[in-house]
């Protein structure tokens, strides 16, 4: 489904040479959860922009669906971090989520149904005609969530989507994402710094080195399909995972790589 | 119930209070410049007839008008494209920064040189005053639309027009209101100064005409007139912003509630 | 990337002077509305060696220096004390609303009355307009005293002048001064307008003179000059500004765009 091939990139600008990203591969197949976890600061969002076909990058490409990205791609939607400022506050609700359907041609009568079904789908069928800013921060990310959904995107890329709301909204929004996923069957691409968020949500985790940033490691979470908060995060192979995971950032932070990238091999029991 | 009452009261008193000092202490004036207050606003009617009202302060209405939105859309229009490329900017920002210090009243001779002393002057001296403020604020709008929002609409592929429309503008619209706003004062500033130079008709004509001749209570009615003219345009002005910027107000008194 | 742009800057001034010299010369329009760009600088010497420019140069800045000071002073004063003294914002929202948007020109007749070319017409155009521009900011300043710091200086018993003085002053300042950047520049667009329309002694009238005896050259020359006093005006206007705050935020934020 997507296809990162050797993703390198470089900033260049006022006699700096910057390193970002220097070696990446890895696929997401369709229909996956994978999430990508890393050491602040090591290209989490240059990654995910060149995906996007915001950033244009220096080396290697990014395929989708065997197409070569160049520029955003229509099979793509993204969510980032900063709600406040990803919603457009002189719009409602609604034509936050509708604005994106207008450029992608979608008819005028297809249009309020994929609406409503998206915002029915995060749980915001009432704010419809709210403006975002009269919302609380974890309302505002739905609607940022269910804009992308209503765009019917193969690929939906989230970048640190909930680093800037609270503990409690959080797990419901984690939630959220892990219902959407499995309802819609949709491939989701998470971007996360943190490890506990990577394990309960991921079908697979791939770890990134610090920056210039290459695949640590890549694991599957052999956690069960159903998860909830409350006994997922305190199953004893939970712990064992997110340790895991934890050391390997450790690891990369020195910049050491503990051993050789295993490829979707979890640790032993 | 009572804070009604209460803040009518705060609304009115002065006002009231003001106007009561004018009258009283103008009542008996023989001082020719300040006639009392009673002899002004018993020439108003006499003075501003409806004939008057079609004569001259429409033109001076429609001229407002037309200079008012030449210099809108024309600043508007320079300015997104000044915003949108940061070497334009680079290029044009000295010439633009000059220009918009020089003050727009000593255009009216200029202009007069290339359109002589009709209509098309006046609109030609209002826009040319009324367009800087407009074009350097639009510029500053654009310039600082926000940069996940300028990524988002580029994620989702929204471009060209459906961009320009749809995030450039409504996101500079706070800062375009604010030029026109400045514009507006400046632009009633040349409207009458323009008709003061030259003109057969308008309100700034026609207070000059009452000065020239001393007739002192008609052209207090004149001030007042003018006067008036001010508070309205910017009620009118206050009100059209308030509907368009809704958003904007709402957003700010969010996030000053929760910072 | 300063060095760019400074660079870019210039080359935009020149092909702005080269279009003011081409476009006259080539017929695009009338040499006599529109003399070439050096026509209009050999006016613009010839204005710097006459003393009579000099001195209305001299007369429109001491109208303009004097009308500021007046006008800031009232505005703060006005401003701390209907801020400070209960009821008396309340009571006076109406009339400032009220009074704002009159135009300051409509008392050209009036100044031409009472006072004719006098200094005092100019002053009273002046001091009208700029007035209201240092009030709102200074009344927006103090609203945006944090109630807390308030709260706290109450708490200790500080009196109303010292909260005035500690608490009030320092929140309104940049308020303050940005009120008086933008009344510097309409201090100027007032006195210029009243030498042009009234015939006070000055640059305007020096620019009327000139445009009654047909001296285009002259009259470009000193459109160029009162630009220029304008540029002078905003850019020490912006540098007080920024050197009496550098420590605020607001200033801070600016820079950094």
């Amino acid at each position: 489904m997507l296809d990162v091939r050797g993703l390198n990139k470089v900033y260049e600008g006022s006699g700096r040479r910057v390193e970002a990203v220097r070696d990446l591969t890895f696929t997401v197949d369709a229909g996956e959860l994978v999430c990508l976890v890393g050491p602040s600061g090591c290209g989490k969002t240059t990654l995910l922009k060149c995906m996007g076909g915001l950033l244009t990058p220096t080396g290697g490409e990014v395929l989708l669906e065997g197409r070569k990205v160049s520029g955003p791609p229509p099979g793509m939607a993204f969510v980032f971090q900063e709600y406040g400022r990803s919603l457009f506050p002189w719009m409602r609700v609604a034509q936050n989520v509708e604005l994106p359907l207008k450029q992608k041609d979608v008819s005028r009568s297809r249009r309020p149904e994929l609406v409503a079904d998206a915002l029915q789908s995060v749980g915001l069928a009432d704010a419809a005609d709210a403006y975002p800013w009269q919302l609380s921060g974890g309302m505002q990310q739905r609607v940022a969530i269910a804009r992308a959904l209503a765009y019917e995107p193969q690929v939906l890329l989230m970048d640190e989507p909930f680093a800037a709301v609270d503990a409690q909204t959080r797990a419901d929004l984690e939630d959220l994402v892990r219902g959407l996923w499995r309802e819609r069957g949709i491939t989701i691409l998470f971007v996360t710094h943190d490890i506990d968020e990577a394990v309960y949500l991921g079908e697979r985790v791939i770890v990134l080195s610090a920056s210039p940033t290459v695949v640590q490691e890549q694991l599957k979470v052999d956690l069960p399909d159903e998860r909830d908060q409350l006994h997922t995060r305190v199953a004893p192979r939970f712990a064992e995972l997110r340790t895991h995971v934890y050391e390997q950032i450790q690891a990369a932070k020195r910049g050491t790589p503990q051993d050789a990238v295993k490829a979707d091999t979890p640790p032993p029991h | 119930m009572r804070r009604v009452l209460l803040q009518l009261f705060f609304v009115l008193a002065l006002p009231v209070l003001l106007v009561a000092v004018w009258w009283l202490a103008s009542d008996d004036s023989t001082n020719v410049f300040w006639p009392p207050l009673r002899t002004i606003l018993q020439t108003f009617p006499d003075v501003w007839t409806a004939d008057r009202l079609r004569d001259d302060v429409l033109p001076s209405m429609w001229r407002l008008t037309a200079g008012f939105t030449l210099a809108a859309v024309v600043g508007v229009a320079v300015g997104t494209v000044i915003g949108s490329y940061r070497r334009v900017r680079a290029v044009c920002e000295p010439v633009l920064e000059f220009l918009r210090a020089v003050p727009p009243p000593v255009l009216v001779p200029v202009i007069m040189l290339f359109a002589g002393i009709g209509d098309t002057m006046k609109v030609a001296v209002i826009a040319s005053g009324c367009v800087w403020p407009i074009l350097l604020n639009t510029v500053e709008g654009v310039r600082a639309v926000d940069s996940v929002m300028a990524e988002t609409a580029r994620s989702y592929g929204i471009t060209g027009a459906a961009r320009l429309k749809n995030v450039v503008l409504r996101s500079a619209s706070p800062q375009i209101f604010a030029g026109l706003r400045q514009a507006l004062s400046i632009g009633i500033i040349l409207m009458v100064i323009s008709e003061m130079f030259a003109a057969s008709n308008g309100i700034g004509f026609t207070v000059v005409q009452f000065q020239r001749s001393f007739a002192v209570p008609d052209m207090w009615t004149g001030i007042l007139v003018l006067g008036l003219l001010g508070f309205l345009l910017s009620v009118v002005f206050q009100l059209v912003e308030r509907r368009v910027l809704a958003w904007y107000h709402g957003l700010r008194a969010s996030t000053r509630r929760s910072p | 990337m300063r060095g760019t742009n400074a660079a870019l800057g210039a080359a935009g001034l020149t092909a702005f002077l080269a279009l003011g010299e081409a476009v006259p010369r080539l017929g695009i329009v009338r040499e006599a509305y529109f003399p070439p760009t050096s026509r209009i600088a050999s006016a613009f010497a010839d204005e710097l060696s006459d003393d009579a420019f000099w001195t209305a140069l001299g007369d429109t800045l001491t109208g303009w220096a004097l009308g500021l000071t007046i006008a800031a002073s009232a505005g703060i004063v006005a401003g701390v004390l209907l801020s400070v003294v209960p009821y008396l914002r309340q009571a006076t929202a109406s009339t400032i609303e009220f009074l704002r948007p009159i135009p300051s020109v409509a008392l050209i007749p009036l100044a031409v009355l009472l006072y004719g070319t006098e200094l005092r017409s100019v002053l009273l155009l002046v001091v009208y307009a700029s007035f209201w521009q240092v009030l709102i900011q200074t009344l927006y300043g103090v609203q945006d005293v944090d109630p807390v710091a308030e709260e706290t200086a109450r708490s200790y018993g500080l009196g109303t002048w010292a909260r005035i003085r500690h608490v009030l002053w320092p929140t309104a300042l940049p308020y303050v001064m940005t009120g008086i950047r933008l009344a510097a520049a309409v201090a100027l667009i007032l006195a210029i307008t009243a030498e042009l329309v009234i015939g006070a002694p000055g640059l305007g009238a020096r620019i009327a003179v000139a445009q009654n005896s047909q001296a285009v050259p002259e009259m470009y020359a000193l459109i160029v000059v009162t630009g220029i006093l304008g540029l002078l005006i905003n850019v020490g206007a912006r540098t007080v500004e920024r050197r009496a705050l550098a420590w605020h935020q607001s200033v801070r934020g600016e820079v950094a765009v």
